[in-house]
C-alpha cells in the first residue's frame, strides 16, 4: 500500500507540453509496473498566462481505492518529488490562483527530492530556495531552461532527462525498465530512451539539511471574509501616486499591497541610466505601470510590479539601454536607480557584465539557428 | 500521441485521458455527424480534443465553430431535425447565452447530447465548478446527469445518445461534468472498440419526424392557448417514459461492456445500515466516499448516496434509500437565493421527494465547494457531526450551513 506524488512546477504556456509529457509518462510507466495513477493540472490551462507559474501532478498508487483518496483533494498536500523546470522559480512561486509566495520546496516531503534544471551550482540555487524544517535532497539536471515561445514545444529531451533522473531519485515510484519501455512506446525514439538512461546513470543528489537555504519569510497576506469584504464586487482604486521615495519630485504610482509579480518573471530589465534619453517609451508602454519616474527624470523599473514581459526592451530606441536579463542572476528586488546613485561606477560595471553575459546566455525562446536542435541536445548531454 | 491513436477504436484500449477527452472519444465511437463549438472553459477541452481527432484523421464529422453559443445550440438542433447525430456543449454563462436555443431543443424533441463543463456563473468571472449552470435546464425537458469519473463520462455519453434518440423519448441529454476535477484530470479509462459500441448503439432514426424533402413536414408552428397544454403534456409523458428506457439501456450496456453500477440513477455507498446518509452529486463523491470509509472504520454508521440523474429525478429509488436513515445531510455545490429554506437546489428536491414518507428523516443542508473550492474530508466529518447532533437532540439548530466560508 503506497501512494507517491510528483509535482511539476513550470512556466505557464511556455512549458505546458513539457510538464504534460512528464506527468503522463510517469502514469504510463507506473501502469507497466502494475500500479494505477492519475495526471492532472492545477491553475493551468486557459487561465494559465505566459510565464505564470503553474503545476501539474502525477499520483501513483498500488490500488484504485488509494487513488480515490488522492483524487478527493484539489492538489497533493505534500509530494515525494518536486520538479522545477525553470531555476528562476527557486525564488518561490505565485500561481494565478494563490496570491502569496509559495517556496518551491513547500510541498516536498521530508526525505523527498527537489529536481531542478539549471546551470547554477547547488549553493547558488540554495541562496534562492527557502529554508525547510525537514531534510530533502536536491538533484540538478545541468541544462538551460527549456523554453520555445508561445505554445511551441522545444523538444530538447528535458522531459526525458527528468524522467530518467526521477527513476533514480525515487525508485519506488516507477522502475527504470518500465520508464524506458514507456518512452519507447510513446515516442518511438531510441535517442530519447538513451537520454533518459544517461540521465539516470549520471544523476547525483545533494542532501539539504533543515534550515539550509534562503532565510527570508515568504510574502503572505490575509484574505477578507464575507463580512469584511466590500459588496457588489467593488474593488477600491489604489490611491494616487507620490513623488519618488515619498519626495516632491519624480512620480511613483500607487501599487497593490498584496499582488506582487515577483515569481511571474523569468527575466527582468536592467537599465543603463547613462544612455537613457528620457523618451518615456518604456514608462508609457509598460503594461504593469512598473516604471517609477526618478527625481532626475529617469525611469526605474520597480521589481514589485514587473512581470518580465520585455516590452520595455522592445520599445527602447537606444541600443542596450534596457536589457532583459535572466531572473536567476538577481538575489533581491532593490532599486537599480538607487544603486546607481550610490555608486555610479560600481553600478555601471555590474550592469555591463550582466548585459555582456546575457548576450551569450542560452536562455532563448527558440533554437538559435536552423539545425540547432541536434547541437543543443549534444551540448546539454555533455554538460 | 499519433502511435496510440492509430489503434484507437479498432480494438478496446486503455487510455490516460480526462473526462472531457473521454467524451470526445465517445463522440468518435458513436460516429457523431455534427459537432458545434464555441470556446469557454472548461467545456473547451472537449472541442480541442475532437478537433485533434479530426485533424489526425481518426474521426470524420462536420465540425462547425459557431460565432456564439446561441448559434452553436441552434445548429445542432437543426442538424438533429434532419436526422444527424449531434454533440455540443458549453459552460457557465456561455450555456446561459444559448438558452433560447436550449429550451426549443427540448420543445421540438431534438435528441441533442450536450456536455456542460460545470463552471461558476459570472459575476465574478471564475473558472471553478458550481452546479447552478447546468441546473437551469431542470424544468425544460432535458435529461440532466452528473458524472463522477472519466470512465463514467465515456460510458454515459454512449448511453445518452441511445436514450435521447429512442423513439419513445426524443429528448435532449445534458452531461454535467465538474470543471477541473473531471474536465482537467486524466485517469486510466477503458475505451471500447468501435465494433462493441456498434452492437450497443443503433443509428439515429427520426422516422416520420425527420425533416427531409421526401417527408415534407413543418416544424415549430406558432400556437395559442388551445394547443400548448397538450404539447407540454406530450413532453411530460416522454420524460416519464425515459426512466424505463434508461434502465433498459443501462442493463444492455452492462451486458455488452461488462461494467457499470447496479443502478443507472443513483449510487449507494455503504447505505445499507446507515443512520446518517450524505447526499451529493458529481465529483463530490470522491472526498465523501473517503470520509465515509474512515468513519465506518471508526464504527460510525454513515453512508453516501450519489444522485446521478437529476432529470428525470429518481424519486422512488431515493425514497427507498433515504427513508431508512435517521438523518440526511445534503451537500449542494449550488445555491438558490431566496428559496424556501435559503438552501441548495438538490436539498429542496430531496425534501420534496421525502415528504410523502410517513417516517421522514431529519434533513440538513450544507453549501460547499462553490466556485471550485476543495471540499475536504474534514469538512465532511464536520457535516456528519452537525447531523449527529441534530439527531441526538431532536432539534435542527440551523437548516442550512455554509461550509468553510470565511466570515
Amino acid at each position: 500500500m503506497a501512494t507517491l506524488a510528483v509535482e511539476v512546477v513550470y512556466r505557464g504556456i511556455f512549458q505546458r507540453t513539457l510538464a504534460r509529457n512528464i506527468v503522463r509518462n510517469i502514469v504510463f510507466a507506473a501502469r507497466k509496473d502494475g500500479k494505477i495513477g492519475t495526471a492532472f493540472g492545477r491553475y493551468s490551462d486557459s487561465p494559465e498566462r505566459n510565464g505564470i507559474p503553474a503545476k501539474q501532478f502525477a499520483i501513483v498508487c498500488d490500488t484504485a481505492l488509494e487513488l480515490e483518496e488522492s483524487l478527493a483533494v484539489y492538489e497533493a498536500k505534500n509530494v515525494d518529488v518536486t520538479i522545477n523546470v525553470d531555476d528562476a522559480m527557486c525564488k518561490g512561486i505565485e500561481s494565478w490562483a494563490w496570491y502569496g509566495l509559495q517556496p518551491i520546496n513547500e510541498l516536498t516531503k521530508a526525505g523527498g527530492t527537489l529536481i531542478v534544471t539549471s546551470r547554477q551550482s547547488a549553493d547558488s540555487l540554495l541562496e534562492d530556495i527557502h529554508q525547510k524544517e525537514t531534510p530533502y535532497d536536491l538533484a540538478i539536471i545541468p541544462s538551460t531552461v527549456s523554453f520555445s515561445g508561445l505554445w511551441v514545444y522545444k523538444d530538447d529531451h528535458t522531459d526525458m532527462r527528468i524522467l530518467g533522473t526521477l527513476c533514480k531519485v525515487c525508485p519506488d515510484l516507477v522502475s527504470l525498465k518500465a520508464m524506458l519501455e514507456t518512452i519507447q512506446d510513446q515516442t518511438g525514439s531510441d535517442t530519447k530512451v538513451a537520454s533518459a538512461q544517461k540521465a539516470f546513470d549520471r544523476s547525483v543528489t545533494r542532501p539539504v539539511e533543515p534550515g539550509e537555504g534562503n532565510s527570508e519569510t515568504p510574502f503572505s497576506f490575509d484574505m477578507p471574509g464575507w463580512k469584511t469584504m466590500e459588496e457588489g464586487l467593488v474593488i477600491r482604486a489604489l490611491p494616487a501616486g507620490t513623488g519618488y521615495g515619498g519626495g516632491d519630485e519624480g512620480y511613483v504610482p500607487g501599487r497593490s499591497k498584496v499582488f506582487k509579480k515577483w515569481s511571474t518573471r523569468s527575466m527582468r530589465p536592467v537599465i543603463n541610466f547613462e544612455t537613457c534619453i528620457k523618451c518615456t517609451l518604456c514608462w508609457l508602454q509598460c503594461p504593469d505601470t512598473c516604471f517609477d519616474v526618478t527625481p532626475d527624470g529617469l525611469y526605474d523599473a520597480n521589481m514589485e510590479s514587473c512581470c518580465g514581459c520585455g516590452v520595455c526592451e522592445a520599445v527602447c530606441p537606444v541600443p542596450d539601454c534596457v536589457t532583459m536579463v535572466g531572473e536567476s542572476e538577481f538575489n533581491d528586488n532593490d532599486s537599480q536607480w538607487e544603486a546607481w546613485q550610490k555608486d555610479k561606477d560600481g553600478y555601471n560595471k555590474w550592469m555591463t557584465v550582466l548585459v555582456e553575459n546575457q548576450k551569450s546566455e542560452t536562455r532563448t525562446h527558440g533554437f538559435h539557428h536552423v539545425g540547432g536542435y541536434a547541437d543543443e541536445i549534444n551540448e546539454m548531454e555533455e554538460a | 500521441m499519433a502511435t496510440a491513436q492509430a489503434a484507437l477504436f479498432q480494438e478496446s484500449t486503455e487510455e490516460l485521458i480526462s473526462g472531457s477527452e473521454a467524451i470526445g472519444i465517445a463522440c468518435a465511437l458513436a460516429d457523431v455527424d455534427v459537432i458545434t463549438a464555441y470556446p469557454i472553459r472548461p467545456y473547451d477541452t472537449v472541442m480541442q480534443y475532437v478537433a485533434r481527432l479530426k485533424a489526425d484523421g481518426a474521426f470524420d464529422f462536420d465540425f462547425i465553430i459557431a460565432e456564439s453559443e446561441h448559434s452553436q445550440f441552434e445548429i445542432v438542433k437543426h442538424a438533429s431535425a434532419v436526422g444527424a447525430r449531434t454533440f455540443t456543449g458549453s459552460s457557465g454563462v456561455g450555456w446561459f447565452y444559448a438558452f433560447e436555443a436550449i429550451t426549443v431543443t427540448a420543445g421540438l424533441r431534438m435528441p441533442v447530447v450536450a456536455m456542460v463543463g460545470n463552471r461558476a456563473l459570472d459575476d465574478p468571472g471564475a473558472f471553478g465548478v458550481e452546479h447552478n449552470d447546468a441546473m437551469a435546464v431542470r424544468d425544460l425537458g432535458w435529461h440532466l446527469y452528473w458524472v463522477a469519473t472519466a470512465q463514467e463520462a465515456l460510458d454515459m455519453a454512449l448511453i445518452a445518445w441511445k436514450v435521447a434518440e429512442d423513439p419513445r423519448v426524443l429528448l435532449p441529454f445534458a452531461l454535467s461534468c465538474d470543471g477541473s476535477f473531471l474536465t482537467h484530470s486524466q485517469a486510466i479509462v477503458q475505451v471500447p472498440s468501435k465494433d462493441l459500441v456498434d452492437r450497443f448503439l443503433p443509428s439515429y432514426q427520426r422516422g416520420t419526424l425527420q425533416l427531409h424533402p421526401d417527408n415534407p413536414i413543418t416544424v415549430a408552428p406558432q400556437v395559442n392557448e388551445d394547443w400548448l397544454m397538450e404539447i407540454r403534456k406530450q413532453t411530460d409523458e416522454a420524460m416519464r417514459r425515459t426512466s424505463g428506457v434508461i434502465q433498459e439501456a443501462h442493463d444492455e450496456f452492462r451486458e455488452i461492456f461488462g461494467r457499470g453500477d447496479p443502478s443507472p440513477f443513483i449510487e449507494e455507498y455503504m447505505c445499507d445500515d446507515a443512520e446518517i446518509i450524505l447526499v451529493g452529486m458529481g465529483t463530490l463523491a470522491m472526498p465523501t466516499r473517503v470520509a465515509v470509509r474512515r468513519m465506518r472504520e471508526a464504527g460510525k454508521k454513515v453512508g453516501f448516496l450519489r444522485v446521478k440523474f437529476f432529470r428525470p429525478f429518481p424519486a422512488e429509488e431515493i425514497r427507498a434509500v433515504l427513508g431508512k436513515a435517521k438523518g440526511v445531510a445534503v451537500i449542494d455545490r449550488d445555491y438558490s437565493y431566496g428559496s424556501p429554506s435559503f438552501a441548495g437546489v438538490l436539498f429542496h428536491e430531496l425534501r420534496s421527494t421525502l415528504y410523502t414518507l410517513d417516517d421522514r428523516p431529519m434533513m440538513l443542508n450544507f453549501i460547499a465547494g462553490l466556485g471550485g473550492r476543495e471540499v475536504m474530508v474534514r469538512d465532511i466529518d464536520q457535516i456528519v457531526e452537525t447531523t449527529q447532533t441534530a439527531i441526538e437532540t431532536g432539534k435542527i439548530e440551523q437548516e442550512t450551513t455554509w461550509v468553510a466560508v470565511r466570515e
